[in-house]
């Protein structure tokens, strides 16, 4: 596992961008915490630094819209989705596991 | 038997119309007409990657496996040429009819051309796919480049053909490129990045005509002065496919009118994207927007009205964005003459910087160079500051 921040650090509607073999981004949605591919499945462009509304994600460049819970694009002009990883919140810190929740989730 | 939607356009716009329609339930029978023969494409990348051949054909193609299940009826290479608004049927050419008991416009705009260009080779304007291909042909072939019009499209063209190897002259009539979305003070420093990356750009200064017998040769203009070109683009503006409504009854202006849902005048119509012009309370006029964002935006509350389930009329905050040599530019709001532009932070020299657009000591737009994540916080803050429409 990855640690994060504190969750503190990270408060609701704010993302957070994690350096690993391929960078993750991090989410929190009313508490809820989340965490996809950063980069964008378009256009090399940071998620982190999108434009979160509910449980999406739109890519601060070209406005691809990505769903955080499946990582399905909600939005063009991205097709390919982004993998969801697993979130784990223990003793007040966010950590994340490398290892996609799910195979091929298309 | 089953309803009818009948989309008119098979670009970004009709393609949300569709998407917007199944998501809204609908669940009659929608067909998509499009003039072009191709399936619905990403026009942005044409003058960025796929001009630059980096991005491919797949890369751009907008539809994704997923829209099989929309159940979509296309008629693609298919033109529009009337609309009888009685019995909302659309005339094709064809020869034939589609009755439909709803019609949603959204036949886009095509370029603006330069008067006496005609029939001469090397002349170039960009806005499909097929423009994009034959002036990539043309382009690694060539030395010399001349753009005429420094907007976005002229800028854009320019930058991938610098990456090409291109010489590159750009020329604007106007003092300063790009001075109506940005203000004179931002459009001549998104200008700068032309001759940062070794462009020439010549502005206030008119083009008298194009030099050339069979193919173009050069660029005279209105000082006299000639540019020798290999290839000439001309990017000089859009203009709304309306022409087919002219003897409809469909309200016309500077595109279809519509109200703030995308109605227009005539019953079961509805009009998005490029061709239409939306009543703004905010401008207190209809304005026809040319984003993306637009284009992609508009199709779920104009579907909403003509299936009679719309509710209050959005309050968008027009966004669009630039991709040229290398810099990310990015826009979103509305300026108007008068507004105080304030750099808030990065520099101007530094090309990264986020300005912001004032009204009365109140933000009403801004622009981002290479500063996507501070210009995504403003553009959201401009959308929930968005005043509501009286």
């Amino acid at each position: 596992m990855i640690p994060v921040c504190p969750t503190t650090a990270l408060p609701p509607g704010e993302a957070t961008r994690v350096e690993a073999d391929e960078p993750i981004a991090v989410f929190n949605v009313d508490g809820e915490f989340y965490a996809i591919d950063d980069t964008c499945t378009h256009q090399d462009a940071s998620l982190a630094d999108g434009w979160l509304d509910g449980c999406t994600v739109e890519c601060p460049l070209h406005a691809s819209c990505f769903d955080l819970r499946t990582g399905k694009v909600s939005g063009p002009p991205a097709k390919t989705p982004v993998r969801t990883h697993r979130v784990v919140v223990q003793d007040g810190m966010v950590y994340v596991q490398t290892e996609p929740v799910a195979d091929g989730v298309a | 038997m089953s309803p009818t939607v009948a989309v008119v356009g098979a670009s970004l716009a009709g393609l949300s119309a569709a998407r917007a329609l199944r998501e809204q339930s609908y669940d009659g029978r929608i067909v998509v007409l499009g003039d072009e023969p191709h399936a619905p494409y990403d026009r942005p990348p044409l003058s960025k990657g796929f001009l630059a051949g980096t991005t491919s054909l797949d890369d751009i193609t907008l539809t994704a496996p997923d829209d099989e299940d929309l159940a979509l009826e296309w008629r693609l290479h298919t033109t529009a040429v009337g609309l009888d608004r009685v019995s909302r049927s659309v005339l094709l050419d064809d020869g034939t009819e589609l009755q439909a008991d709803g019609v949603v416009l959204a036949t886009g705009a095509r370029a603006r051309r330069l008067p006496g260009a005609e029939g001469l080779d090397g002349v170039h304007v960009l806005r499909s796919l097929d423009d994009a291909i034959s002036l990539r042909a043309d382009l690694v072939a060539a030395g010399r480049l001349v753009v005429i019009g420094a907007g976005f499209i002229g800028a854009e063209v320019a930058s991938t053909a610098r990456g090409l190897g291109l010489e590159v002259t750009v020329v604007e009539s106007q003092p300063v490129p790009l001075a109506a979305p940005l203000g004179t003070d931002m459009g001549a420093v998104c200008a700068e990045l032309h001759a940062d990356h070794g462009t020439r750009l010549l502005t206030g200064t008119g083009v008298a005509g194009l030099v050339g017998t069979t193919r173009v040769e050069a660029v005279e203009l209105t000082d006299g002065t000639r540019l020798p070109a290999d290839v000439v683009v001309v990017g000089i503006g859009a203009i709304p496919n309306t022409e087919w409504l002219a003897h409809s009854g469909v309200a016309l202006g500077n595109g279809v009118l519509t109200d703030a849902c995308g109605a227009t005048n005539t019953p079961g119509v509805v009009a998005v994207g490029d061709c239409a012009a939306a009543w703004s309370a905010v401008a207190e006029r209809h304005v026809r927007i040319e984003h993306w964002t637009s284009a992609l935006e508009q199709p779920a509350t104009a579907v909403a009205t003509l299936l009679g389930t719309g509710g209050p009329a959005p309050t968008p905050v027009p966004y669009f964005w630039s991709d040229q040599y290398g810099a990310r530019i990015q826009f979103a709001g509305s300026r108007q003459e008068g507004d105080v532009a304030r750099v808030v932070e990065g520099s101007c020299a530094d090309r990264s910087f986020l300005v912001l657009y004032e009204r009365d000591g109140h933000p009403v737009a801004v622009l981002g160079m290479n500063q996507p994540r501070l210009f995504t916080r403003w553009r959201r803050q401009l959308r929930s500051a968005a005043p509501t429409p009286r």
